[in-house]
């Protein structure tokens, strides 16, 4: 059993961690002046469900900090209070508080409970505070609920249908209203009180009602309400009609036997905490029914118990209490397409009374009501992504890993099975040939497939940012615009998870160094807040991630100068591009004031080795006093590449396509020398140092001149460079296989592969191999690379 | 391609204390000299085939092979050791050793036997000075009156003169 409970808290962990992480974006993305109510009411619902877990497991510190939360949040998105930036951080302490409670109990990290009471304190005092300022509107006051009644049972209605009326053809109609403001709910009045005798009431949700007596239909009450409220939200009950239980009114001698005994404590049952009426609902009915049903049976049998509860629950006022229902199966909001469900309330007494004991009464209707209810809901789920968890499973990473592992062998089986085929008679063996090109395709379909559970979208990083940039902000007394572009470009998770790290530090030496303080701004004749950019997008084979401010932009001289005092080798004549890059020197940091958010010099070479690492580069664009943009280029996927398999000799090696920009053969003509090494190719105007493979791997081969081999184009860093191999073989997906787990780092090569023939091949590392080229001089037929070249080269390539 | 899976049990009284250095040993011929390696270390044997070769690599070693989709280095202790005639045919044999996770193919002139070795088998190594470092010979052994090295695989395979694994470059 123990094993059981700690499978489902992992789940109730990371959906609070989710939630959390969804309340905090809401929370950052809200408009103070003018808040949307559905993202306060996503907010609610984020509190209210993390709330729910917690106090299903027993996590009362969480439940009871959620439960003050939810309180002062369900006064905002009623209304009650308007939003101010004290609430927002508020809400952000307390989701913060939230979290610690949550780690404290997922890890047993340590909970700061001083922190936790001061957060309580500030959202409690915030919640009264503004209660007793609220100005009285005569209207709400009049139906406002008392205080004490207010946790026990709803203010009731205010108007009964008596026998003079039914013959008269009159109705009582019980309107419930969604949220709407006060002017509405005036207007609302006025409309509706030219159709008969009406009277507005609070349920005990705080949302507003309106019994309305008149021998208009249901539908003329709608059309009318139409042109004030979105009428799909309106719940329309008519009252009396299917159990003729009149509504109970607020003096108790008038309250009769069954049915009405059932109403009431129906209501004082599903108080506002859904959780804990769900555990004790046999006593709380027994207690209600003792109080105000001196009538009826008090022992009475389970069935007629069990009946009566049916009718509190789901009589007259279904709707109602469904959506409390909802409440202690899943979180739930009251959405558009309530009224189809109203009809239930009136069959699940039926249901109800079959059963016989009180607990399972309890959730029967409510089942019922979910079955029907489910077309409404799928409806509700498409126009709310965010409540898409039941189109998602939960799958351990190690498994996924596990299934692209053992796709990448089958891609290996597959191609090898491909080469075997297609060196068969053609004619002969078509059927087989056919079957085996069905089989390369579907593989590689697979392979995207699988390959595409990895992918997450930008989004799992950029969404972190938003909170730290607002409180640096704040802490620097700075004003920062946050913008994300791209945020759905989809990237491995391996490397999302990779790229947090550094791109928290760019954005914080951006917050930090790169935009200016306010008044700095202004005199310069920029706006006060600066804005800082995150974008990501594909470019090629690769994602490029870009962090971008507009502030003051890097300082060439003082970098050069910092540069020169720690001994850096620089002169003047660098390019800027060679300057900005020595920001990623360790120990290099030009702020004049080290906070603790940035200045130590301790940061961007770790970013600068992170990337490099993952197999991206960093590239830094900047303009003095206009603001710097970091460039990040990623791979799209560290376990498969696009290669292009070249020979050399009798050995094959893979070069990433993405890097290639052409293959050609040179004429001869083409081939130039400086002091008659170095030598060069002239392609479409431009000089390019030409790179022999051979000479720089000292690989026997019998071509030696560039004019029997091929070139082939690479750009890498900026820079364009041209290999010299002996042939093309091919172009074909392969999977990196890593030479590290049992071997070492090779210099030039980034790692290997599996071919169709089940022999190894080694992928090029073309950004080292252009670097290696650099410091080799080029001559044809040769010059073996030279020892200490190579220990220094792997260093550069190590750091 | 002769691939002979070797069992990797192990009775009670091996490994648990290697300064006595008893316990069971694969044997292998290196030139004229017998060596031996503890069983446990030893994931299979197999024979040469497809190496892909490596740039500027020392000569011993060969290069990668693919071992059931992992990508594992060849070293030729032949040639390390200046040892033995060195030619590759289809009686070449290459032990693949699991040293603590890291999978390396060893090329020896060929493979003898299991040995089970007792503490009154095991001899002191005097002082010399050879191409294997002593340091990385763990005793001398006599059986049927052929000496016998015991090489502590593990340190040899993973020390800097094996050029195997990456040194720290800072």
């Amino acid at each position: 059993m123990t094993v059981d409970m700690s499978q489902f808290y992992e789940v109730f962990f990371d959906e609070a961690e989710e939630l959390l992480a969804e309340a905090e974006r809401l929370l950052l993305g809200i408009d103070v002046a003018d808040p949307d109510i559905e993202q306060l009411n996503a907010i609610f619902r984020a509190a209210h469900s993390i709330k729910g877990g917690a106090a299903t497991f027993g996590f009362m510190d969480m439940a009871e900090i959620t439960h003050v939360l939810e309180n002062l949040l369900d006064k905002i998105r009623k209304q009650e209070m308007a939003l101010t930036n004290e609430h927002v951080d508020a809400f952000l302490a307390a989701k913060d508080v939230i979290k610690m409670q949550l780690d404290g109990h997922r890890h047993a990290t340590e909970v700061n409970a001083e922190q936790v009471g001061d957060v309580s304190m500030m959202l409690k005092s915030l919640s009264e505070g503004k209660d007793a300022a609220i100005p009285a509107d005569p209207l709400l006051e009049q139906f406002k609920p008392e205080p004490e009644a207010f946790k026990v049972a709803e203010q009731k209605p205010v108007i009964e249908l008596t026998d003079a009326d039914k013959s008269k053809g009159l109705k009582l109609y019980d309107v419930g209203l969604p949220e709407v403001t006060e002017r509405d709910l005036s207007n609302l009045k006025d409309e509706l009180a030219l159709l008969g005798e009406i009277a507005v009431y609070q349920r005990q949700n705080n949302a507003f009602a309106l019994m309305v007596k008149t021998d208009s239909s249901a539908d003329d009450i709608i059309s009318i309400c139409s042109f004030i409220l979105d009428p799909d939200a309106l719940v329309i009950h008519e009252v009396g009609a299917s159990d003729a239980a009149p509504a109970v009114t607020a003096s108790p001698e008038t309250s009769q036997a069954a049915a009405p005994v059932g109403d009431d404590p129906g209501y004082g049952f599903f108080d506002d905490d859904p959780i804990i009426a769900a555990i004790e609902p046999v006593e709380n009915l027994a207690e209600a029914k003792a109080a105000q049903a001196p009538t009826a049976p008090v022992s009475g049998d389970k069935v007629k118990v069990a009946e009566e509860m049916g009718y509190g629950l789901f009589g007259k006022d279904g709707q109602e209490k469904q959506e409390e229902g909802y409440g202690f199966f899943a979180p739930f909001k009251p959405h558009p397409d309530a009224p189809k469900a109203q009809m239930i309330g009136d069959e699940t007494p039926v249901t109800a009374a079959a059963l016989a004991s009180a607990p399972t009464a309890v959730i029967a209707p409510a089942n019922a009501a979910d079955d029907r209810r489910t077309q409404p809901r799928r409806e509700a789920d498409k126009a709310a992504p965010q409540s898409a968890e039941s189109s998602s499973i939960r799958v351990g990473i190690e498994k996924v890993d596990q299934l692209i592992n053992l796709v990448g062998e089958l891609v290996i089986t597959q191609a090898m099975i491909e080469q075997r085929v297609n060196a068969l008679e053609p004619v002969e063996n078509e059927a087989l040939i056919n079957s085996v090109s069905q089989l390369t395709r579907n593989t590689r379909d697979l392979q995207e497939s699988v390959m595409s559970i990895r992918m997450m979208p930008m989004d799992f990083v950029f969404s972190r940012f938003p909170r730290m940039v607002r409180d640096l902000a704040g802490k620097l007394g700075k004003k920062v615009e946050f913008v994300t572009i791209g945020a759905a470009t989809e990237l491995d998770k391996s490397l999302i998870e990779r790229i947090v790290d550094p791109l928290t530090h760019l954005v914080r030496n951006s917050v930090d160094h790169g935009i200016e303080k306010p008044e700095v701004r202004r005199s310069v004749g920029k706006a006060e807040s600066g804005t800082l950019t995150l974008s990501a997008s594909h470019k090629g084979g690769s994602i490029v991630i870009e962090v971008t401010d507009d502030g003051g932009g890097l300082n060439r001289e003082r970098i050069l100068a910092k540069a020169a005092a720690n001994g850096l080798p620089v002169n003047e004549s660098m390019t800027d591009s060679e300057v900005f890059n020595l920001i990623f020197a360790p120990g290099f940091s030009t702020a004049e004031v080290v906070t603790d958010v940035s200045g130590r010099g301790v940061g961007m070479d770790v970013v600068k080795r992170n990337i490099t690492a993952m197999g991206g580069n960093v590239d830094i664009r900047s303009a003095l006093g206009y603001g710097t943009t970091i460039s990040i280029s990623l791979p799209l996927t560290l376990a498969i590449l696009d290669g292009m398999s070249v020979s050399l000799g009798k050995s094959v090696y893979v070069v990433p396509l993405n890097l290639i920009v052409e293959t050609l053969q040179p004429r001869a003509e083409d081939l130039k020398t400086v002091t008659g090494e170095g030598l060069m190719v002239h392609v479409r105007g431009e000089y390019l140092p030409i790179i022999a493979l051979h000479a720089l791997f000292n690989h026997p081969t019998e071509i030696t001149s560039p004019t029997d081999g091929v070139l082939l184009i690479l750009e890498a860093d900026g820079k364009k460079s041209a290999l010299f191999v002996d042939r093309l073989v091919g172009q074909q997906q392969v999977v990196i296989k890593s030479l590290e787990t049992n071997f070492k780092r090779i210099p030039g090569v980034s790692g290997a592969t599996i071919m169709g023939d089940g022999s190894v091949a080694l992928i090029l590392d073309v950004p080292a191999i252009t670097q290696m080229g650099q410091t080799t001089n080029y001559v044809t037929g040769g010059l073996a690379f030279a020892n200490q070249n190579y220990s220094t080269l792997d260093k550069h390539i190590n750091a | 391609m002769t691939t002979t899976e070797i069992s990797n049990t192990q009775n009670n009284n091996t490994v648990s204390n290697l300064k006595t250095a008893a316990g069971e040993y694969l044997t292998f011929v290196l030139g004229n000299e017998q060596y031996g390696i503890e069983i446990l270390k030893v994931q299979e044997i197999r024979g040469y085939d497809a190496v892909t070769q490596i740039a500027n690599m020392p000569a011993f070693i060969k290069g990668v092979v693919n071992l059931r989709g992992k990508i594992v280095p060849i070293v030729d202790l032949r040639i390390k050791f200046n040892l033995g005639k060195v030619e590759y045919n289809e009686f070449t044999v290459v032990i693949i050793l699991n040293l603590n996770g890291r999978i390396v193919g060893i090329v020896v002139d060929g493979v003898s036997d299991v040995r089970e070795l007792r503490e009154e088998h095991l001899r002191e190594v005097p002082s010399l000075v050879t191409r294997i470092d002593t340091k990385y010979i763990v005793g001398l052994a006599t059986i049927e009156q052929e000496m016998l090295i015991l090489v502590d695989i593990e340190k040899l395979m993973t020390s800097d003169e094996m050029e195997l694994m990456d040194t720290v470059v800072h």
